[in-house]
């Protein structure tokens, strides 16, 4: 029988009857009074020297309140990078500035050149084309390896290079690693890119900044999945504000996929404006303006050598990677390629040897920084795929080489540097082969030729580091932050809960899973138990949601500030019944003495905190509420194995995806179907990124898919029913829910099933010479290939 | 947007009266035109809107079979209406999604001319007759490149005549983002011959393919066209497709829509 309570049950998403019926609160469904709206002029070039900037006319357009430039920021901060990479050679990273608004130089189309305020968003906009921008083009740095060469234009005149870091790890290893793939029976070597992504969050961002003067209070409304790490950041390092005068509410998030995890200059603007004019400012992002200001994700090239023994055993792994910054750094763009990247680099699989390099690289690009799964696909990917091409080149079944190689006693040390606590990589593969019906492949691929139609199955494994993470150990890596989560947990008289989480819901179904867990605890209603978050006014310091982190840390903060409530509760119980605390047990939501009958309701305990007539005073407060800040000692550790099934149409290219099953292993589930969505979600965005999705830049540096026409976003259709499993769990061994975090495994785990699947396809169709297609793999670039 | 006047007559008269203004442009279903103003990349001055014309709207069959679809219909009705030309319904059920062809016409269409749209095909297949408040006008006159017809200055297409062939098929390879046609063929058989027309292929817009017509003419089917070759030159080559691989798309879906005419 599925439960229907608790944890363990598929209870619908509370919140989608707000979100489904219209009656949801988006940032921009806010408006103030005496709102005056922004417009803001970017750079249509890619790379410029700035000359000056002509508000004049601008300034006389009607409705027009202000013309803001850089000049006028220049005794405000830059925007903040929140991670310092250590380069090889124990040198910090270049590190650029990052102005709210160019200063002397503008470095990739859509960068902030001046802003337009003005009574409504129509005469901003109508006064942000008066507005004279005087600026001398200058060369462009476009791709990554030419933004290197001697001699290359720089993107930051104060740097030596458009080399942002040149990272190795574990540098130590590397000699040893050189040895083993210079002494190894077989190399299988791949090249390889991962392509850059546009984010594309359904609600595009906003920010509505407001600040009043008699109490010289700041307020920052914005689509953040982070609002306290937007305060810190910004009130720190940018505005100087001081924390207690700056609140920052994120209230509906219509996705944020890692995009609006980032500090970003349209907030900054809007505070420091609202203030300035004293009146609240609004902007609103346009669809095409998104395009050339969200941070983008991925963008990695890539060279990856595999070194086998006789039998296919891995013996080493050697990379090198080029990854793209853009133009500045984003607020966690450093810490995506290093430590979200070679971290992961051991796989499932017993590797004693891995030596990962990557260069980062400033061009005059939209800065690119965490995106769903953030650096885990790229690490998945090429190693999914060099194994895949290895399998071939050995004459070993994909499957069976993966098996021959999975790492099975736990705790297991990578020689990247984590930790797996527990896992059963046999045991999701083993599910999946049964799911996707493995065995019959042979015979629906016959069925397909009969249709003229090219069958292939690629299948893979995945693993991801999540439920970030341990702060000390984040520290020594140079995150600037903590990475531990809050939650307070507040009863009221009669007996109802109102859970304030420092984790941030925007499409998770918070509100309805983390419910569950603290009414399971207590064993009373899910109704009973509110979810508030996403504003620093009412919820404790919080980092945020992202990198599947939200159960694993913001619940087990929650799971610990309840054991709080329960262990006073029991007090409470114990001398309203003239017990012990220590017999009391809490059961269905009532309290009772173990090896009695005497027992009172939760609700009557509640009212006892609030009403404390008969209460021990001497020893507890009065009220019930309690906080807790939970720190995880270890990043959980979800893993999989994938399958995808396509079908290539040998004149136009085109691959349809027939089939694609996916089992996981995210430890405990607490909804399932939510579990489900989530997977659903990332396999769509995996998919998208194999299939479809790919930001392009000419050589002059304009986005060349800067709209829906050109840039192609997975839909309904594209898609096929997916068959999805999450029976297999290990749970996590260190935090109280043993839950390890689902949100990014389906877009992880899927690019490289789908490109493993279409270059199976080919070879079984006789193209021996197809190894290797990049993402996105268009009908036009698989029929290139099929050429020859 | 930038500020226009709006004006929606009821004849068509008073539109092309309307239009005669300095910088007024027609309006039909605005599935082009508004996203156009919403990027500010057109100004004009007065919106001249097409589709309170009654006279403009609806599907007939003239005596002499061929279907008249007024210049206002949206591409709903013509996908459901449309029956006696059922290869041109199919064309109309594919643009866009429902909302597009809720509100797009023929006319817009036409009259945009965009060298992916789907409809120049049509036209151009069917040897259609392109009827303007003024004068008559023969598909292949009509198409003079992308985004150019033999439209004048303030002319307005009232209906578009299809001459119903025996058999016909259009096969639309989409452009895996906009889903505009990236190729796309119509294959028209007609008693007098077959015409075969290619969008979204060419640098100078929708064309005929003057020898797959002659080899199909002479038989009808897909083999017919197997020793035939496109040339890359002059076709597009974008983000989403070479030259090359357009050349090759043309040829196959010229097969796959011979197939599909049955
Ligand atoms: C999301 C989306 C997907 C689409 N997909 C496709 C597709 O797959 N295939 C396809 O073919 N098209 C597609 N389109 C385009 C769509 O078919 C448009 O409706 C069509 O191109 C224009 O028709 P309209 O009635 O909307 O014209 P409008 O946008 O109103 O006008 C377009 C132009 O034609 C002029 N005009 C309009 N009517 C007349 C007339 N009667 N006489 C003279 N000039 C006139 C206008 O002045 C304007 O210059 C798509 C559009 C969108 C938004």
């Amino acid at each position: 029988m599925p439960k229907d309570h608790g944890i363990g049950a598929s209870q619908k998403r509370r919140e989608d009857v707000r979100f489904l019926t219209g009656r949801g609160r988006y940032t921009d469904d806010i408006n103030l009074p005496g709102q005056a709206h922004a417009c803001f002029v970017r750079s249509q070039v890619a790379h410029g020297r700035l000359n000056g900037v002509d508000t004049a006319a601008a300034a006389a357009m009607p409705g027009v309140i202000r013309v803001f430039t850089g000049a006028d920021f220049e005794g405000v901060g830059g925007l903040p990078c929140g991670w310092q990479v250590t380069d090889r050679h124990g040198q910090p990273m270049q590190e650029p500035g990052h102005p709210v608004l160019a200063q002397g130089k503008v470095r990739h189309v859509g960068d902030p050149i001046a802003v337009v305020v003005a009574e409504t968003f129509e005469q901003a906009r109508d006064a942000a084309e008066m507005v004279d921008v005087d600026i001398t083009e200058l060369d462009p740095v476009i791709d990554m390896k030419a933004a290197l060469a001697d001699g290359a234009p720089k993107v930051h005149d104060d740097l030596s290079s458009n080399l942002c870091y040149d990272w190795g790890f574990v540098e130590d290893n590397r000699a040893a690693v050189d040895e083993a793939i210079r002494n190894a029976h077989h190399v299988t070597t791949l090249e390889l890119v991962n392509n850059r992504l546009v984010p594309n969050a359904m609600e595009p961002r906003v920010a509505v900044g407001d600040y009043n003067f008699a109490t010289d209070d700041s307020t920052l409304y914005t689509t953040s999945q982070n609002p306290h790490v937007i305060r810190l950041l910004m009130g720190a390092f940018v505005l100087g504000i001081p924390e207690h005068k700056l609140r920052v509410v994120a209230p509906d998030v219509g996705g944020g996929f890692g995009s609006k995890i980032f500090h970003y200059a349209e907030e900054a603007f809007c505070t420091f404006a609202a203030k300035q004019l004293r009146r609240p400012v609004k902007w609103t992002c346009q669809r095409s303006e998104s395009f050339i200001t969200d941070a983008h994700g991925r963008d990695h090239v890539t060279k990856i050598e595999l070194a086998l023994d006789k039998e296919g055993h891995f013996q080493a792994i050697r990379t090198e990677t080029y990854a793209n910054m853009g133009a500045y750094l984003s607020t966690f763009a450093p810490s995506v390629p290093t430590w979200l990247h070679g971290t992961l680099m051991a796989g499932n699989y017993k590797t004693p040897l891995i030596y990962v390099n990557v260069k980062a690289v400033f061009t005059n690009t939209v800065p690119v920084d965490a995106y769903r799964g953030a650096g885990r696909p790229e690490a998945t990917f090429q190693l999914e795929r060099v194994i895949d091409k290895a399998a071939r080149e050995m004459g070993i079944d994909p499957v069976e080489i993966r098996r021959r190689n999975f790492i099975t006693e736990f705790p297991y040390a990578t020689p990247v540097a984590v930790e797996y606590d527990t896992g059963d990589y046999h045991a999701t593969l083993d599910k999946l082969l049964e799911i996707a019906d493995v065995a019959g492949f042979d015979k629906r691929r016959a069925e397909s030729a009969k249709r003229g139609k090219l069958r292939g199955l690629g299948l893979n494994c995945y693993i991801e580091a999540c439920g970030i993470a341990p702060s000390q150990l984040v520290g020594q890596l140079g995150a600037r932050a903590g990475l531990y989560e809050s939650a307070t947990v507040r009863v009221n008289a009669t007996g109802g809960l109102v859970v304030m989480t420092g984790s941030h819901s925007h499409g998770q179904g918070h509100e309805t899973s983390f419910a569950q867990v603290v009414a399971d605890m207590i064993g009373i209603d899910e109704n009973m138990v509110e979810i508030v978050h996403g504003d620093t006014a009412n919820t404790p310091m919080g980092m945020g949601t992202y990198g599947s982190r939200s159960l694993a840390v913001g619940g087990s903060a929650m799971v610990r500030a309840t054991e709080k409530i329960i262990a006073k509760a029991k007090k409470i119980a114990a001398h309203l019944m003239e017990a012990s605390p220590d017999d009391i047990e809490l059961k269905d939501g009532r309290f009772s003495v173990a090896g009695t009958d005497k027992s009172v309701a939760w609700g009557d305990v509640t009212l006892a905190a609030y009403v404390p007539h008969n209460y021990p005073l001497e020893e507890i407060e009065p009220g019930l509420e309690e906080t807790a800040f939970y720190d995880p000692s270890n990043f959980t550790y979800p893993a999989g194995a994938y399958a995808c099934e396509v079908e290539v149409d040998p004149d136009t290219g085109k691959v349809t995806i027939c089939s694609f099953a996916a089992a996981d292993d995210f430890g405990n589930i607490v909804n399932p179907m939510i579990v489900d969505g989530q997977v659903h979600g990332g396999l769509g965005q995996g998919i998208g990124q194999a299939l479809l999705e790919g930001a392009a830049y000419d050589e002059s540096g304009q986005l060349l898919t800067g709209s829906y026409m050109d840039y192609a976003m997975p839909r309904a259709g594209d898609l096929p029913s997916f068959t999805i499993d999450h029976s297999c769990q290990t749970p996590c061994t260190h935090n109280p829910l043993g839950v390890k975090g689902c949100g990014e495994a389906g877009a992880i785990g899927s690019p490289p099933a789908v490109v493993n699947a279409v270059v199976d396809a080919l070879q079984r169709a006789g193209h021996s010479n197809v190894t290797h297609i990049d993402m996105p793999l268009t009908p036009s670039r698989v029929w290139a290939a099929m050429q020859g | 947007m930038y500020a226009f006047d709006f004006e929606r007559p009821t004849t068509i008269a008073d539109a092309v009266k309307a239009l005669s203004a300095e910088d007024a442009q027609a309006l039909s279903g605005g599935q082009t035109l508004i996203p156009t103003l919403k990027q500010r990349l057109a100004s004009p001055s007065r919106l001249v809107s097409l589709t309170a014309i009654p006279e403009l709207k609806g599907i007939c069959v003239a005596d002499d079979g061929a279907l008249c679809i007024g210049a206002a219909t949206s591409h709903a009705d013509v996908a459901a209406e449309a029956t006696a030309y059922p290869a041109l319904a199919a064309l109309a059920g594919q643009i866009g999604d429902p909302a597009v062809r809720n509100r797009g016409t023929i006319g817009g269409s036409l009259a945009n001319n965009d060298p992916s749209a789907c409809y120049p095909a049509a036209a151009l297949g069917s040897g259609a007759t392109i009827v303007t408040d003024r004068r008559k006008i023969a598909a292949d006159d009509y198409f003079q490149g992308m985004f150019e017809t033999a439209l004048d200055e303030g002319e307005i297409i009232t209906e578009v005549r299809f001459p119903v062939p025996e058999k016909a098929a259009y096969i639309k390879f989409e452009q895996p983002a906009s889903r505009f046609a990236l190729v796309g063929v119509f294959v028209a058989k007609y008693a007098g011959g077959v015409r075969v027309a290619v969008t979204g292929a060419s640098e100078d817009g929708v064309f005929r393919w003057a020898e797959a017509e002659a080899a199909l003419s002479s038989d009808f089917s897909a083999g017919a066209i197997d020793g035939l070759s496109v040339g890359a030159d002059g076709m597009i080559g974008d983000l989403h497709g070479t030259p090359e691989y357009r050349a090759h798309l043309v040829k196959v879906l010229t097969a796959r829509a011979v197939a599909a005419a049955g």
